[in-house]
């Protein structure tokens, strides 16, 4: 093969108009001018709206007393005792943060469940789970709330005509009545156990993974973790006399007296969180157990494995790779849904801040924000860890 | 030994035929083995079994009891669906949907003007078969129709009066003369090869005339100059202004939809286009829109919509009522395409984009020719994924007091004309089975699509 002797041709003259980098920048500048100027007019006519409607502006509102009621709060607050908007900012954060942790994790457990019966070669088990998945994929979550909360927990009796359920719980159209904890000075003891249970199974889990690794030796970390974290709590708890008491509610001649009040809102917004993103993680599950193939199930009984240790020690790990990242978008799917609280008036960050607090400063700018900027926080820690969380799993590939 | 000698040996105890199969033993085959393979394989399963059968007969009877056999049909206000009135027990009080179903569709919009409705029902239907259903003809004229002509009529029919006078007037003018000018530009040979392009000249002077109108662009042409004459019509007969306030029902809850459809999807994929851009400004504001949007729930894009958009823009401007949860929605559904058009950008091997550029195309002729048209066809089970979860979240806009469908049901049972014990009952039932159909019926759509697409993959 002979080779042409090639000269390198002189690099073409083009027309500024035509090079690549030029029009880059000249687009980019374009582009950042537009977006300027768009935020420039919005923020200056806001400034003259603002000023026409005499609403004020920045965060002084902060430190102004509230003059409204909550009726679930986690922290004392009161209009009558001059709390402020700052405390009715964290009354609603704390009340949303609290219905997303119940619910996640009570949507994993119906998720789990019900994906795991897709699977199952139990006809009329897999048949339901596929109707549930379907019917609550495929309803909107809002109609769903609406359901629960106006259709199943407002028509309860009134609390003249409790339901009693054992255990001295009662239902009514006010809520759940539970018998309150009181929780004696030793307590605190118990939790100490408890804390030190949960440190102690860690430390026993790494040494009894090092000692495996050198020696081969298997211990039944389960049962000992149980031990250490139920077991040490309990214990104290007997040692130190039982420091925990209930308040049992009384059926009175009108009302139910004592005990702990679970409101209806939280009630509705939780079954309806948790069944409506069970739903999703139920399908997410699904999608990774099938995503292991067969063969490595196949080859774990060729080496002899049996059912339990298969699943446990080839299939989980490898469907919890494909698992964990929609998982945590449905985790976090479930902490934006929460914000449907507004509709059913459960007092949630939103229903709250962006409804009550708005309403009665006018200052949307401030209280949009504030809002946007709790749940933007909370989206990019997650997804923050879930990066690392996937580096660490991501397969080792040569 | 052969067969052939087998069977003419003169032997007696030698069998000449073959037996019939015997039919399998009954514990491997038939409906009992079935029922022990699939129900009662362990004492686990016996007992799941068990379980799922109770829970099936204690409650289906009593659902079918309570809303078909139970159920009351017809009637007129509550006492058809009172049980002391009727005299039996009373399920579902479907008589109530039946009455209502006129409010549930319209909403308040005025009766002698739901023609216009139905007219953009119906252009709605069109729109949506002929870009879903696979072997519809013409489809980049269907494009077309659904992302230029149907938001322009519904918003010419639905709104009416002065403002969509206005924008009616100056489209009948702008479309004549665009189509005219091009009409006859198209046919004028010598000029025909800037319209049209050399090549297609060629193919096109060897048809008979009258196929030379069946070419897509002159089609739009075409239909630009029917929806022209239509337009004119509509003028002449004269439209009273009907005020979004009036709006209400399945009507809002499809416009919502719609909309979030029509703007979300071209707004995506220049969002998404964004993102992978080498330029770093625009990378870094698609980025920072896109992974604003998706980390703040819809509720509070909406009432940012609501509360802050009449701020940022001088008060003359003051978007209407009904505009600004829209605007929300567009821009929220934007995100979420933006995401999953990138995976389709994504999915597409470089070599393509190398072999665009080797051919001496531009940027946007490259996408708009070799690498959207790949990527947009392997996403679209992500599209109309994306789709369900806006059509259900629609429903949110009730949160900031829009009378879409669900509104219009809460709104119902506070109605005395009509409570009755099951009234609310009914009117969720219904709710349900409205939006479960639609959201069903869209995710079996995008099932058959990526089996469709997953065909050219299989060996």
């Amino acid at each position: 093969m002979s080779s042409i002797p090639s000269q390198p041709r002189e690099p073409g003259k083009a027309s500024l108009f035509y090079d690549p980098k030029i029009r880059g920048y000249v687009y980019q500048i374009v582009l950042l001018a537009v977006v300027g100027f768009l935020i420039w007019s919005a923020a200056s006519n806001a400034i003259e709206n603002l000023r026409a409607q005499k609403i004020a502006s920045g965060f002084g509102f902060w430190h102004n007393a509230a003059g409204f009621d909550v009726n679930q709060k986690l922290i004392p607050f009161s209009a009558s005792g001059g709390s402020t908007y700052g405390q009715a900012f964290f009354v609603g954060l704390l009340n949303t943060l609290l219905v997303a942790a119940i619910g996640i994790v009570l949507a994993t457990i119906i998720g789990f469940t019900v994906g795991v019966a897709r699977l199952s070669n139990n006809w009329i088990v897999a048949k339901l789970a596929m109707v549930y998945v379907e019917v609550i994929r495929n309803i909107p979550l809002l109609l769903q709330l609406f359901f629960w909360y106006n259709a199943v927990l407002k028509p309860l009796p009134d609390a003249r005509n409790s339901i009693a359920l054992p255990g001295s719980i009662y239902l009514n159209n006010r809520g759940i009545i539970l018998p309150s904890p009181n929780f004696g000075p030793a307590f605190e003891a118990v939790v100490v156990a408890f804390i030190v249970g949960i440190a102690a199974a860690i430390a026993f889990f790494i040494w009894s993974r090092r000692h495996q690794m050198q020696t081969g030796k298997q211990y039944h970390n389960g049962w000992i973790a149980l031990a250490l974290i139920l077991g040490l709590p309990l214990l104290v708890f007997f040692i130190t006399g039982r420091p925990l008491t209930f308040d049992y509610p009384q059926q009175g001649r009108f009302n139910l007296t004592g005990g702990m009040q679970i409101y209806p809102e939280f009630v509705a917004l939780l079954i309806g969180l948790s069944t409506y993103t069970g739903g999703f993680i139920a399908e997410v599950v699904r999608a990774g157990i099938l995503a292991v193939s067969k063969g490595q199930s196949e080859a774990a009984n060729a080496l002899g494995l049996r059912s339990g240790p298969t699943l446990k020690l080839v299939v989980i790990p490898q469907a919890m790779r494909v698992i964990i990242p929609p998982l945590t978008s449905q985790y976090l799917n479930l902490v934006k849904n929460s914000s449907l609280a507004v509709a059913i008036g459960y007092p949630d960050l939103v229903q709250v801040f962006m409804g009550t607090v708005l309403n009665q400063t006018g200052q949307a700018v401030e209280m949009v924000s504030i809002t946007m900027a709790v749940y933007l926080t909370i989206s990019l820690v997650t997804s923050f860890f879930m990066n690392i969380y996937n580096k660490r799993m991501a397969l080792v590939e040569r | 030994m052969t067969d052939a000698t087998l069977e003419n040996a003169p032997y007696a105890f030698v069998r000449k035929e073959t037996l019939p199969q015997e039919a399998p033993p009954l514990s491997v085959a038939g409906p009992a083995a079935w029922i022990r393979a699939h129900l009662f394989s362990s004492p686990l399963n016996a007992i799941l079994t068990l379980l799922c059968l109770y829970l099936v007969v204690d409650s289906v009877p009593g659902l079918i009891r309570f809303y078909f056999l139970d159920a009351v049909w017809t009637g007129t206000n509550r006492d058809a669906c009172l049980a002391d009135k009727v005299g039996r027990p009373v399920g579902a009080c479907w008589a109530y949907v039946g009455d209502r179903l006129q409010y549930f569709i319209y909403g308040s919009y005025p009766v002698a003007d739901r023609w216009r409705v139905d007219i953009v029902f119906a252009m709605f239907a069109l729109g949506i078969v002929w870009l879903l259903w696979n072997k519809a003809p013409l489809k980049k004229l269907g494009f077309f129709f659904f992302f230029v002509i149907l938001p322009l009529s519904a918003f010419i029919l639905l709104l009416g009066g002065d403002r969509a006078e206005g924008l009616l007037r100056f489209l009948i003018l702008f479309n004549f003369a665009l189509a005219v000018l091009f009409l006859v530009l198209s046919f004028a040979p010598s000029l025909a090869k800037f319209w049209i392009g050399e090549g297609q000249l060629a193919v096109e002077e060897a048809m008979p005339p009258w196929q030379r109108f069946y070419r897509p662009k002159r089609l739009i042409l075409i239909s630009l100059v029917v929806f022209g004459l239509l337009a004119l019509l509509a003028d002449k007969v004269g439209l009273p202004r009907v005020d979004t306030g009036l709006w209400g029902g399945m009507m809002v809850t499809f416009l919502v939809s719609a909309v979030g459809i029509v703007f979300s999807l071209p707004l995506g994929v220049l969002l998404a286009l964004g993102r992978r851009s080498r330029l770093p400004a625009i990378q870094l504001l698609s980025v920072i829109f896109i992974e604003f949007v998706r980390g703040v729930p819809l509720i509070t894009v909406l009432f940012m919509a609501n509360t802050m958009l009449p701020l940022f823009v001088p008060q003359e401007w003051s978007p209407d009522r009904l505009l600004r949860p829209l605007i929300g929605v567009a821009l929220f559904a934007a995100a979420y395409m933006a995401e999953v058009v990138r995976g389709g950008l994504q999915a597409i091997p470089k070599g393509q984009y190398e072999g665009a550029m080797s051919l001496g195309l531009g940027y946007w002729q490259m996408m708009r020719l070799i690498i959207l048209p790949q990527a947009l066809r392997i996403v679209i089970p992500g599209i109309v994924n994306t789709f369900i979860g806006l059509f259900k979240d629609t429903t949110l806009v009730t949160i900031v007091g829009i009378f879409d469908f669900l509104r219009t049901i809460e709104a119902t049972l506070v109605d005395p004309t009509w409570a009755t014990p099951t009234t609310r009952t009914t009117g969720y039932a219904f709710a349900a089975i409205f939006y479960f159909l639609c959201c069903w019926g869209m995710s079996r759509y995008s099932v058959a699509v990526e089996k469709r697409l997953a065909a050219g993959q299989k060996r």
